[in-house]
């Protein structure tokens, strides 16, 4: 079993380089010079190398990388261009709200969505499962950025019971766990949860169906066994794998959330990304990317391990 | 002497029916999926959007008229209402279906190719080959696949041509997967095992006996693909980086009408109606097939 863990773990460290790697080139497969952005029109040659020279542009790509990766793991992410921030303090603020709303969101997605499937699975080929898939073909189809739009002129522009945007008044950096604030986090995270809601409410109805097919459930009835009962083995059977998908989709919501926050214009990363794109500031957007995937990656590990304690047959698979 | 006839080939043992081909029953079962029918007839309805688009449109969608702005949905000469410049909605949105469309399944199209490709080089030729490849595919998986589509169309610049290359690149890798896991199967299977033993080569096996069985499988995960495909593909015109102003496209459409949801909520929400109604009939397309191709039920 520790053997298994260990390995599992040195197998993401190539993984977590290669990210390392993409995220690098990124720069590289940018069209036009990454200094012209921040270069005024009539800069002399003198500046330009100068510049040139601050941010490493005039060493070779390996040389380049290298830097990029010691300084990444000293926690120096760069300089924002357009804001001369650090990256990195940009970044985790950014990340904090991200995941404060995605935490919220998979939440109510794995709520609701475990419920559909459960119910699904459990009275399969009834009307009840035919709605319950219908919801979750729905939840899956749903571009949420438009979702998000009939959210606000719903329940923001036509009844006018929630905030539209923003993350409430203590801005970007002072979130408090109050009404007033929360009130800003409702629609963007009910709209994110639409989509953790369909994939868990198809894992788990297949889950359910195919646990309740097995011999060990008719001869648990067989014996006597109460519906009450059937349900406590059958969670038991199905809790590895549908929190396995809900650790997977906190992961692509951290990592998806641009289009809803943009919408919203909630203060996270997928904000930052889109700022970081439209003002050409690469530095900002490669250090955004680098953390959000290594952040995935790390997720994954964190989901295989966990399924490995809670299922000790994996390990031995 | 007729009735004679008639009774020996009544008693006669009856001829074995000739079992109905594989295609034949997939097709079979498809037709006789109600779900995946309706499905199927709204993905062709919007096909002919796309083929036809501008002769079915009642109006140009691209002139534009200050006066009648924003008008609501049911407004006498514009059934749909009007957008921000004028430009009737309805036409707009059946034109829309074009690029909407093309977009979308573009990029699952070429990962279909590519993936393919890579998948069936990896997984028959096993060993170091597939363990770089499939390294190389992890790297990419391990980015969400939102994230690593910004990511690219973003430093490669607003544009369909990189918005198509950016969903390319993110769809590969998961295509590439399924089909190096269906073709590693197919790989050690006996009948395999025997053209390589009467001496075929590499080529000839994965093309006659390797291909065949492969193609079903990626081909069903790739539909699979075209609903979340037509999503990111209006979610980056949504963003501004995909298809540019004033073409109709259905993203953009509702980047540019975010802005009159305080003044026609309605009208601003339908480009997003459209993108959900074709999602949700891929979806169920997608699903039909699956189960039509279903050898075990």
């Amino acid at each position: 079993m520790l053997l298994y863990l260990l390995r599992r773990m040195l197998y993401a460290l190539p993984i977590m380089f290669g990210v390392a790697l993409v995220c690098f080139a990124l720069i590289h497969i940018a069209p036009g010079d990454p200094l012209v952005s921040i270069l005024p029109p009539d800069a002399s040659a003198d500046l330009q190398a100068q510049l040139r020279e601050l941010y490493g542009f005039n060493r070779s790509l390996p040389e380049q990388f290298a830097m990029w990766v010691w300084r990444a793991l000293h926690g120096d992410l760069g300089v924002s261009i357009a804001s001369n921030r650090a990256v990195a303090g940009e970044v985790f603020t950014a990340v904090g709200n991200t995941l404060r709303l995605a935490l919220v969101a998979t939440v109510i997605g794995f709520m609701l969505g475990c419920l559909f499937g459960f119910v699904a699975g459990y009275f399969r080929g009834s009307w009840i499962d035919r709605a319950a898939s219908l919801v979750s073909v729905l939840g899956v189809s749903v571009p949420h950025y438009w979702l998000g739009m009939v959210m606000v002129i719903v329940f923001s522009s036509q009844l006018m019971w929630l905030p539209a945007t923003g993350a409430g008044p203590g801005g970007s950096d002072h979130w408090i766990w109050n009404w007033e604030h929360l009130q800003y986090l409702l629609l963007p995270a009910i709209t994110m949860s639409v989509i953790p809601m369909g994939i868990v409410a198809r894992t788990v109805r297949a889950l359910v169906a195919d646990i309740l097919d097995q011999e060990f459930i008719v001869g648990l009835r067989a014996k006597g066994l109460t519906h009450l009962g059937v349900f406590r083995h059958t969670v038991k059977n199905a809790a590895p794998t549908a929190l396995a998908v809900m650790g997977l989709q906190l992961g692509y919501l951290l990592g998806g959330s641009i289009l809803i926050e943009t919408v919203f214009s909630w203060p996270g990363t997928g904000f930052l990304l889109n700022s970081a794109i439209f003002q050409r500031d690469l530095p900002l957007l490669q250090g955004t990317i680098l953390v959000l995937a290594l952040f995935f990656v790390v997720l994954n590990l964190l989901v295989d391990v966990l399924q490995t304690l809670l299922d000790p047959r994996i390990a031995r698979a | 002497m007729s009735s004679v006839i008639t009774s020996s080939t009544v008693s006669a043992p009856v001829p074995m029916q000739r079992s109905r081909g594989y295609w034949a029953s997939v097709w079979q079962r498809f037709t006789h999926d109600p779900v995946a029918m309706g499905a199927a007839l709204v993905v062709l309805v919007l096909i002919a959007f796309a083929l036809f688009g501008h002769s079915i449109a009642p109006a140009d969608p691209y002139q534009s008229s200050m006066l009648k702005r924003l008008k609501p949905i049911g407004t006498p000469g514009f059934p749909l209402g009007a957008d921000e410049l004028g430009r009737d909605m309805l036409s707009r949105l059946i034109v829309g279906a074009r690029l909407s469309l093309f977009i979308g399944i573009t990029p699952v199209l070429c990962a279909f190719v590519l993936g393919t490709l890579i998948g069936l080089v990896a997984g028959y030729a096993g060993g170091l080959v597939n363990t770089v490849i499939m390294r190389v595919i992890d790297v990419f998986y391990a980015f969400p696949s939102v994230l690593l589509a910004i990511a690219l169309s973003g430093t490669l610049g607003a544009g369909v041509v990189n918005s198509l290359i950016s969903l390319t690149i993110v769809f590969i890798p998961q295509i590439a997967r399924v089909a190096e896991s269906v073709t590693t199967q197919v790989r050690n299977r006996d009948y395999v095992e025997a053209a390589r033993a009467s001496g075929a080569n590499a080529f000839t096996i994965v093309r006659v006996h390797v291909l065949g069985n492969v193609l079903g499988p990626i081909f069903v995960y790739a539909t699979s693909l075209i609903a979340v495909s037509m999503i990111l593909a209006s979610g980056l015109s949504f963003l501004g980086l995909g298809v540019k102003p004033p073409e109709p496209e259905w993203g953009l459409m509702l980047n540019t009408l975010r802005t009159a949801i305080y003044v026609q909520p309605w009208v601003a929400a339908l480009p997003g109606a459209m993108i959900f109604i074709t999602a949700i009939s891929f979806n169920l397309l997608s699903d039909g097939l699956r189960s039509a191709m279903d050898n075990k039920s």
